[in-house]
């Protein structure tokens, strides 16, 4: 499963008048991948992956995802992939199942596939008793949870997910890396963005960009060999510091 | 004169957000308190601070009554909310004013204390607060809660969304802060910043679970934890929690955490076990628990 390339960059750059925000960053992420995307507030993250989701369009250099290029396939770049962010995932003040319908049409599936995904997901999550409960009425564990499989409805190859266990209580935050696990054993590849290291431990591999450039690019493992500490942090801390 | 709460008790309509809390924080200590969001670290900051009155229970800041003697608390303390509540629209140097004139004082009498802090935005000193990059906001906003030099300091979540290097440059500003004999309450949702502090209380859904040294709750932890790695994590994290003598099985980073119902533990049955799951590269090791361990024992 491992072998095929789902996002291939090869010098990427976006430019901001004379402002390098990214600055000719190459990697590749494999299907079935944990892929950590990693930086400081303000190195270039955000950035590269609105690239990477077709929302933004690059200054200079080649990149696909799921076999689309970012140039002039976005639209299918969009079809193709989920995302989901700490800060913005599901509506409030629409229940459970309306989401799930709401993001299912959004995603072009079919009345009938939208109830055999929705009762499929609700039965996972044993969700069965707030079905028709508002989102806000939920922990917010169940609400991860929730935003995490309804951006997988649509069966995406790569899921993007922007910090997205921030804050929840620790044996949620497994709960919901025991399902970013299962979802990458059914062959989907997770791109997770976070500033967040103890989530970087959980990562296949995480690539680190300072100042726009991936200055690191490994399994956490070799990472923590390699600059001789026992934390992605310490990691962090001094390739960020110089 | 540091904070001390009895058995308060605060709820919304029918959510119980504080329940039975006590807690003592010594003059001149570094206290932090350790939970995710939705735990009630706002609500008790909050009841403290004097914006929000207990249910039930008593509590004193400073060695003020937060009912009776609000007014003293809110001369005597400073508060970084959460939420960055500074005027977006005054500049840096305008708002350090606003808050020193505020409590009768001036920048010039307490920049001392502020010193270290705010060197590193006084060159954006002429921009306005609402145009700043999240780790300058968050140092304005400490400049602003010291500027009338109180006597004990609130932080709510100051590091929430704040990058790693920003994190520990925050934390070694707090140290300094310590050692000018501010006390210190600051909450936080990440349990490695707990082992930072002199004393940590772990809360979670309006209840205090425990409260001790980092150190010594660590010490806690009832049973010999293991680190276990194998070739293929998911089938891992199955194989185990469908083992019949697994007490408790959580991902954690790289490895897997696991206690076993047996003491001591059977290695070469378990390993035995793992391999005929299918899995290869099976290493078993003790490994020292980390307070974000304790916390899910605790919480279980």
């Amino acid at each position: 499963m491992k072998t095929q390339n789902v996002i291939e960059v090869e010098n990427l750059s976006k430019l901001f008048g004379d402002f390098t925000a990214v600055n000719q960053i190459s990697f590749h992420v494999k299907a079935g991948e944990i892929f950590g995307f990693l930086g400081a507030n303000g190195a270039g993250k955000t950035t590269a992956m609105k690239m990477l989701i077709g929302i933004s369009s690059p200054s200079s250099g080649k990149a696909t995802v799921a076999g689309f290029d970012v140039y002039k396939q976005t639209e299918s770049i969009k079809k193709n992939i989920g995302y989901m962010s700490q800060k913005f995932a599901l509506y409030d003040d629409l229940t459970v199942k309306e989401n799930i319908t709401f993001f299912g049409g959004i995603y072009g599936l079919s009345k009938k596939q939208i109830d055999q995904k929705r009762c499929e997901l609700v039965e996972e999550l044993g969700l069965q008793e707030v079905t028709n409960s508002l989102v806000t009425s939920l922990p917010l564990g169940w609400k991860q949870k929730l935003a995490f499989s309804v951006s997988l409805l649509h069966e995406p190859k790569i899921v993007f997910l922007d910090e997205p266990t921030g804050g929840v209580d620790p044996i949620t935050r497994r709960q919901f890396w025991e399902l970013i696990y299962k979802a990458a054993h059914n062959g989907t590849t997770i791109f997770v963005t976070t500033h967040y290291m103890d989530e970087a431990e959980y990562c296949d591999r995480v690539s680190i960009m300072v100042n726009g450039k991936i200055e690191a690019l490994d399994t956490p493992k070799k990472l923590k060999e390699q600059y001789k500490t026992d934390t992605m942090n310490d990691v962090f801390l001094k390739l960020a510091r110089g | 004169m540091g904070i001390l709460v009895k058995n308060i008790s605060k709820s919304y309509g029918k959510v119980t957000a504080l329940s039975n809390i006590s807690l003592d924080v010594k003059p001149g200590e570094l206290y932090g308190l350790i939970g995710p969001d939705g735990a009630g670290k706002t609500t008790l900051f909050r009841i403290l601070t004097t914006l929000l009155i207990a249910d039930k229970g008593q509590a004193t800041v400073a060695g003020f009554d937060v009912f009776h003697d609000y007014k003293s608390i809110r001369n005597s303390v400073g508060y970084m909310p959460g939420r960055f509540s500074l005027y977006q629209d005054l500049t840096v140097e305008e708002n350090l004013n606003f808050f020193a004139t505020i409590f009768g004082t001036t920048i010039a009498e307490n920049y001392d204390l502020i010193k270290d802090i705010y060197v590193q935005i006084e060159p954006f000193k002429n921009r306005r607060a609402g145009k700043l990059s999240g780790g300058m906001k968050q140092k304005l906003a400490l400049s602003c809660a010291l500027i009338h030099k109180p006597k004990v300091l609130f932080l709510d979540e100051p590091t929430t969304g704040v990058d790693p290097v920003s994190r520990k440059e925050f934390w070694e500003m707090l140290k300094r802060l310590q050692q000018k004999g501010i006390t210190i309450l600051v909450s936080t949702p990440y349990m490695d910043e707990a082992a930072l502090c002199d004393r940590i209380a772990l809360i979670q859904g309006g209840k205090i679970l425990e409260i001790d040294t980092p150190k010594a709750i660590v010490g806690h932890f009832p049973k010999p934890l293991y680190n276990i790695s194998a070739s293929n994590m998911y089938s891992l994290i199955n194989s185990l929690t469908h083992y019949e003598h697994t007490y408790s099985v959580f991902p954690f980073g790289e490895f897997v955490h696991y206690t076993d119902k047996r003491d001591p533990i059977d290695k070469a049955s378990l390993k035995t076990y793992l391999e005929q799951q299918g899995l290869t590269n099976i290493d078993i090791v003790v490994t020292q628990p980390t307070i974000e361990d304790t916390f899910m024992e605790l919480a279980k």
